[in-house]
């Protein structure tokens, strides 16, 4: 074995971007969840007013072709597609790799936590019923075939692979090195920056873009989690709806968006002289191999995830200045996350802010976690914690420091963001202050 | 000092059957699996054949008593990797709670990992449209409104988690809990190939000792079959003649043919594998990745230079500290499909040059089709198996192959076999090279 006998490289995140409910760049992002807003309304990409839940988290008048260089290569890509186009542009633009000409794209890799495409729900549902025999009760498959063929179009379909993102920032951003796509439904961009980071540490690229991408705003999206009865159904006051830590939580908010980071190896990022934003010093994977439908009570898979990444970083829970929790605001979620963060943390537990900027996002799934760790990037360079909006009827089970509606300032130079996912595969991530 | 990785447990399923050794059976004695599509009426399809899993394969036999209610939430694919999961457990002698809840684990359940690759799952349409029927105006047509108040309710409530691609390694996590890390690669069908990568680097850098990896998919229904036909991959041609379709390499290739299936093998560290006196199909030394960068196929087309195959054949390559000459068989993708094919030879050229022409390659398309994101589980298996047995199995449907390559229709032979060379290309652009030696 030649390789991976040398000491591991360290990882630093160089570039962030992000395009979001709440702003298509990182600064708006940013000063907008300091102010406490929520970007949840209307659903708008159907006729939703009939379902459970009439509401959710938009980007709004968002348009990619502003930020690539390549529009022609992404004529035919849907939403989550566009979202990360314009995340990953900025996150490299911010990076200084714009004009960067002696890069050596072969060791530039991507790791992606980006979901499916947005099924083309209308053409999908007519030619299903087309195809339908009501006295079999079955697909009659010769009529549907028929149907599709009236229907269905070649890129609208290739565009839903859950690995089509990946393909188009490969191309538009000209990148050869190790590719992958990870879906771990809501922890999905927390495990690709882990890898990502993992990968570089190995030496085996220079450079990862990393982050994800999704909307499962659509039709069956939003039927899905509702019948998991798992989305708020405050139809009265969406706004208010996201309430994690809130004795009176009843669920998510979907959210749609992307976040993207650059990482780059230390020497790498050193040699050409990058700005260095933060360090990744940890991460941590673990499943909950309790039961589909539940977390496990105790939070086994969270605990392990937390105490893996305090351990690769070789930080203690003392040192932890914030914690950006997964807080979807779902009753088990919220109870089962303080459960673990007190058993990781002991005593410390109630002395770090702990805040879900879900509460004012929504739930961006499988993109939420890139999301989440960008600001707690932002959080170590401006000394000020994102609020828990929504939290004025403190759950008293739940009595960790959640940074009620307000944002704080303090001093952050460690921060731990966690996504957990359904299905139980849990994430968490490690960054400090790069000095 | 990074770990050595061995191959110890091989569990297939695909169109020759159920367990590695149906598999192994069927490509020695050069059986082709693909035949007229029983899942659904083909007739209204250009493309009719498909290797399809036995009619009678269900998952509930492949786990505990305890678990047979979950299979109900359980996806084809993700029955497909379940049932995968404990054939390989067993094929390696070890024990989970999956196995035997009343025996100790051999390895504790925080040491073991899981990466499954998978595909984009189609919803069963039969059970969405009967619900949609509900939810329908005077005219027939489908009413949202009414869908949103009251024609959603007739899904069950889980409906969602049947189809999340996470489910894959979810319910294996769950069967045999695996509480170590845990990922879900999406990216058609290099998922195996890169999962069975991201545990190599687990249990190297020490996060695991052994871990579940590989990946399963079926396109085996209306959506998702039609789908590869709007992408112009499958043989129409050849509809009266299954068996005979898929030609990879051949001058008259003319696209490929469905599979389903996929493969879980299970990894171990060399140390804790051998401390409990396992025995290894192979040690795993050397895996590479890499994306395709060549815009103006539009993820449909690959680089007719085959530039990015190569990155990731030369990384494995460098990952291992071999050189071409050291490879033996090399398994490439071998879809059969003209533009593919000639990517791959492209790619092999680059990295073998006129030594090509010795290496045998070696397909397992023309048995068991293109399984998707499990088609890379089951050519590692294949690999491990040639290099356990010595053998190089059957070659089918080349009889005019491409000039330069060594491809052609050959039966079952012993051969000595060092070092095998799989890598696996996916629709979308992504690379995949992984390098099994012989233990």
């Amino acid at each position: 074995m030649s390789h991976n006998t040398a000491p591991p490289h360290r990882v630093v995140i160089t570039g962030i971007g992000a395009v979001t409910p709440l702003g298509h760049d990182v600064e708006t992002l940013w000063s907008n969840l300091l102010a406490g807003k929520s970007g949840i309304g209307p659903i708008e990409h159907f006729d939703g007013s009939t379902f459970p839940t009439t509401f959710c988290a938009h980007v709004r008048d968002y348009d990619h072709r502003k930020f690539v260089r390549h529009p022609e290569y992404h004529e035919h890509v849907g939403l989550n597609t566009r979202f990360a186009l314009g995340a990953a542009r900025q996150a490299w633009g911010a990076a200084g790799l714009d004009d960067y000409d002696t890069l050596d794209r072969d060791r530039v890799g991507l790791y992606l936590g980006s979901g499916e495409g947005s099924l083309d729900f209308t053409n999908y549902v007519a030619t299903n019923l087309a195809g339908w025999s009501a006295e079999n009760r079955a697909i009659d498959s010769v009529a549907w075939a028929k149907e599709a063929r009236q229907r269905f179009d070649r890129w609208g379909e290739i565009e839903q692979e859950a690995n089509m993102t990946l393909y188009h920032l490969a191309q538009e951003l000209s990148v050869g090195g190790p590719a992958y796509n990870c879906l771990t439904a809501c922890a999905a961009s927390t495990q690709a920056i882990g890898e990502a980071t993992e990968i570089l540490r190995r030496g085996d690229a220079d450079v990862m873009i990393s982050g994800g991408a999704h909307t499962m705003i659509h039709p069956l999206g939003v039927t899905g989690f509702n019948r998991l009865t798992a989305l708020s159904e405050r139809n009265d006051d969406p706004t208010s709806a996201s309430r994690p830590f809130n004795a009176t939580r009843d669920g998510f908010v979907l959210g749609e968006g992307s976040g993207m980071v650059i990482l780059e190896t230390l020497g790498h990022a050193t040699a050409r002289g990058a700005t260095i934003l933060a360090e990744v010093i940890g991460y941590g994977s673990s499943a909950d191999a309790y039961r589909i439908t539940d977390i496990h009570p105790e939070g086994r898979g969270p605990i392990s995830a937390m105490r893996l990444a305090l351990e690769e970083a070789g930080v203690t829970p003392q040192d932890i200045d914030y914690i950006s929790a997964h807080g979807t605001g779902t009753k088990e979620n919220d109870s089962i996350e303080t459960l673990a963060v007190k058993a990781v943390f002991g005593e410390h537990a109630k002395s770090v802010p702990v805040s879900s900027i879900k509460s004012m996002l929504g739930h961006l799934i499988a993109a939420a976690g890139a999301v989440e760790l960008i600001t707690c990037v932002l959080a170590i360079r401006d000394g000020k914690v994102p609020p828990t909006r929504n939290l004025h009827t403190p759950d008293p089970a739940l009595d960790l420091d959640y940074v009620p509606n307000t944002p704080r300032d303090t001093t952050v130079d460690v921060a731990l963001s966690n996504s957990f996912g359904f299905g139980g595969q849990n994430d968490t991530l490690i960054i400090r202050r790069y000095e | 000092m990074s770990r050595q990785v061995v191959i110890t447990g091989l569990g297939t399923i695909s169109g020759l059957g159920i367990g590695v050794e149906a598999l192994w059976d069927g490509l020695t004695s050069g059986r082709s699996a693909i035949d007229r599509v029983r899942a659904f009426d083909p007739s209204g399809f250009d493309a009719q054949i498909a290797a399809e899993v036995d009619a009678e394969f269900k998952v509930n036999q492949f786990v505990p008593k305890s678990y047979r209610k979950a299979t109900k939430v359980m996806a084809r694919d993700i029955g497909l990797a379940v049932a995968a999961a404990d054939q390989a457990v067993r094929d390696a002698g070890l024990i989970t709670p999956g196995v035997d809840a009343a025996q100790e684990r051999t390895y504790p359940g925080n040491r073991t990992g899981c990466h499954i690759g998978a595909g984009l799952i189609a919803a069963d349409i039969t059970e969405l449209t009967e619900a949609m029927s509900h939810a329908t105006d005077a005219s027939g047509a489908f009413d949202i409104h009414k869908w949103g108040e009251s024609g959603m309710e007739q899904l069950t409530p889980l409906w969602l988690l049947k189809y999340l691609p996470n489910m894959l390694a979810c319910h294996v996590t769950i069967v045999h809990e695996a509480q170590g890390p845990s990922n879900t690669i999406t990216c058609g069908e290099a998922s195996s190939g890169l999962s069975i990568g991201e545990s190599l680097r687990v249990i190297q850098r020490g996060a695991a000792d052994m871990c579940f990896c590989g990946g399963a998919e079926s396109k085996l229904n209306e959506m998702a079959f039609y789908r590869q036909q709007l992408m112009d991959r499958l043989n129409t041609s050849s509809n009266d003649t299954p068996a005979a379709a898929v030609k990879p390499y051949d001058t008259h290739a003319a696209g490929t043919a469905m599979g389903e299936g996929g493969g879980i093998v299970t990894l171990e560290a060399l140390d804790t594998a051998t401390a409990r006196g396992a025995k290894a199909y192979a040690e795993l030394v050397g895996f590479g990745a890499s994306h395709t960068v060549y815009p103006q196929g539009n993820g449909l087309v690959p680089d007719p230079a085959g530039k990015g195959i190569a990155a990731a054949i030369r990384a494995a390559l460098r990952d291992a500290d071999l050189t071409p000459g050291d490879i033996d068989v090399v398994v490439p993708s071998g879809a059969a499909i003209p533009e593919w094919d000639t990517a791959d030879v492209a790619a092999l050229s680059t990295v073998f040059g006129d030594a090509l022409a010795d290496v045998p390659l070696w397909t397992s398309k023309p048995f068991v089709g293109n399984c998707g994101a499990g088609s890379g589980a089951l050519d590692v298996a294949a690999a491990a198996m040639m290099l356990h047995k010595q053998t190089l199995p059957a070659r089918i449907n080349c009889d005019a192959p491409r000039e330069g390559v060594n491809a052609a229709t050959a039966p079952s032979a012993s051969r000595d076999i060092n070092h095998v060379l799989v890598f696996t290309t996916s629709l979308g652009g992504q690379n995949v090279a992984l390098i099994l030696k012989r233990a």
